[in-house]
């Protein structure tokens, strides 16, 4: 286990004031928020950060934190000193998780539904009170126990495919991992595979719903469902906006200019193209229907990149000069030159 | 460590024309009724069928109510801050479309694409 230097993760002194900790935290919480921010790392990060300040902001487990010393250094090893935390009233409970839980699940991809997030560091000095106290098989609700039904939660998760599979439709698998109890009543981690059909037609930012695969039902309720939010990886030729799918295709002078038929690449397959005589740069055609597949399909644009052949050779240059001399052409006669 | 390994699920995509009753809103992001209809009061959520009986979500509420309430948590921002946070990224993601749509036939307008071939 690597020790972590919440100090450090928000920036501030040893011993700055709770003010300056929460400033300090406020700022980075905006700077790498996973939905506002645009840096990579910006989850991983956040969730360091929310970690630094859930220990650093709370007078006892700052303290505790302190006890352990100024000398370590983030990334060393680490093994807590045998009964570090004697004494400190978050023992065996009190951490509540409350504000901080659900990181996974809320912006972890595959990593979803696990309902704490923390580090190991911060699962050995201050986790015990994150599972304690929420009446497993062997407590908690005591005597309500038995009467208590409540259906499981729904979970969330991402899923990333290839626009070709929103075209033709995909099984694709997940792995989800949570934390439950056991038959002995302690927490183990649980890693389930789920292998989903992508259904044909399916959008970014839309929501696939797996009736019954979210959190366990509780005194034999229902279990509750898991969202799925899909999400296209960027593709190398196509460009996707809602439904309609662009595709830059480059194009000769001469085709642009006479008329062509050629072949054009779609995500369901080559089709033949009319390119009309005297297409300008920038033109677009549309596919009808060649867009992603569904009850209303998308359509597939075409814009036209007219591409200059080199001239690299002499057959080329006098071509090149063939046209100089053949076309009374001025590129610049808008700019009044 | 317990791995199951479920054979194929198969899902529902939720879509725009049926559209999310309130109920299954509320589960599906763990909010209250209160909250949800607090959203809908700042125009964060956008329901059709006039009163909240009848509510029916476009497909994107479930993204947007849960995006809002991580806001809200996270940033300590209310719920006015978090829907003006909420347009604001709306705006950046549509710019950001724009500048991808006239930046990559620029990128591929060198004049003899050919020439790239041979680096």
């Amino acid at each position: 286990m690597q020790y972590t230097d919440y100090y450090q993760v928000l920036g501030v002194d040893r011993n700055a004031t709770q003010d300056e900790i929460k400033k300090a935290y406020r700022k980075l919480a905006r700077a790498y928020h996973p939905d506002v921010s645009k840096e990579p790392d910006a989850a991983a990060r956040f969730k360091e950060i929310g970690e630094a300040y859930a220990v650093l902001r709370d007078p006892e487990k700052r303290a505790a934190y302190d006890k352990l010393g100024a000398d370590w250094q983030s990334g060393q090893d680490f093994r807590p000193p045998p009964d570090w935390d004697q004494g400190w009233e978050f023992r065996g409970g009190g951490f509540d998780g409350a504000g901080f839980g659900g990181f996974g699940g809320d912006y972890g991809g595959a990593e979803s539904a696990d309902p704490s997030q923390f580090s190991d560091f911060f699962e050995t000095l201050f986790g015990g009170g994150v599972h304690g106290g929420f009446g497993g098989p062997q407590g908690g609700f005591g005597g309500a126990e038995r009467a208590y039904r409540a259906r499981g939660e729904d979970a969330h998760a991402k899923i990333v495919i290839d626009l070709e599979d929103a075209y033709q439709g995909a099984t694709r698998a997940i792995t989800l991992r949570s934390a439950e109890y056991g038959n002995d009543g302690h927490v183990q981690t649980r890693e389930r595979t789920l292998n989903v059909r992508i259904p044909k037609g399916v959008r970014q930012g839309q929501q696939i719903r797996l009736a019954g695969q979210g959190g366990p039902g509780i005194g034999g309720s229902s279990a509750g469902d898991l969202y799925l939010e899909v999400e296209f990886n960027p593709h190398h030729h196509y460009r996707v906006e809602g439904a309609d799918v662009y595709l830059d295709l480059p194009v000769a002078p001469w085709e642009a200019a006479l008329g062509a038929k050629i072949t054009v690449p779609t995500p369901s397959g080559k089709v033949g193209l009319k390119i009309p005589a005297g297409s300008a740069q920038g033109r677009k055609l549309r596919l009808k229907g060649k867009g992603i597949p569904a009850k209303k399909p998308g359509d597939l644009y075409v814009v036209l990149q007219i591409a200059l052949p080199p001239a690299d050779g002499e057959r080329a240059k006098r071509a090149y000069e063939a046209m100089k001399s053949e076309l009374d052409f001025n590129p610049r006669a808008g700019l009044g030159v | 460590m317990r791995r199951d390994i479920v054979a194929v699920v198969t899902g529902t995509v939720v879509d725009d024309e049926q559209g999310i009753r309130l109920a299954q809103l509320c589960r599906a992001c763990g909010l209250s009724v209160e909250t949800v209809r607090d959203m809908v009061g700042h125009g964060i959520l956008v329901p059709t069928g006039g009163r909240p009986g009848r509510w029916r979500f476009p497909a994107d509420s479930i993204r947007r109510a849960r995006l809002v309430s991580r806001l809200r948590r996270d940033l300590e921002i209310n719920l006015a801050g978090a829907a003006l946070a909420l347009d604001l990224l709306d705006r950046i993601e549509a710019l950001q479309a724009r500048v991808a749509r006239v930046e990559q036939p620029t990128r591929q307008k060198n004049l003899f694409p050919h020439r790239n071939d041979h680096h």
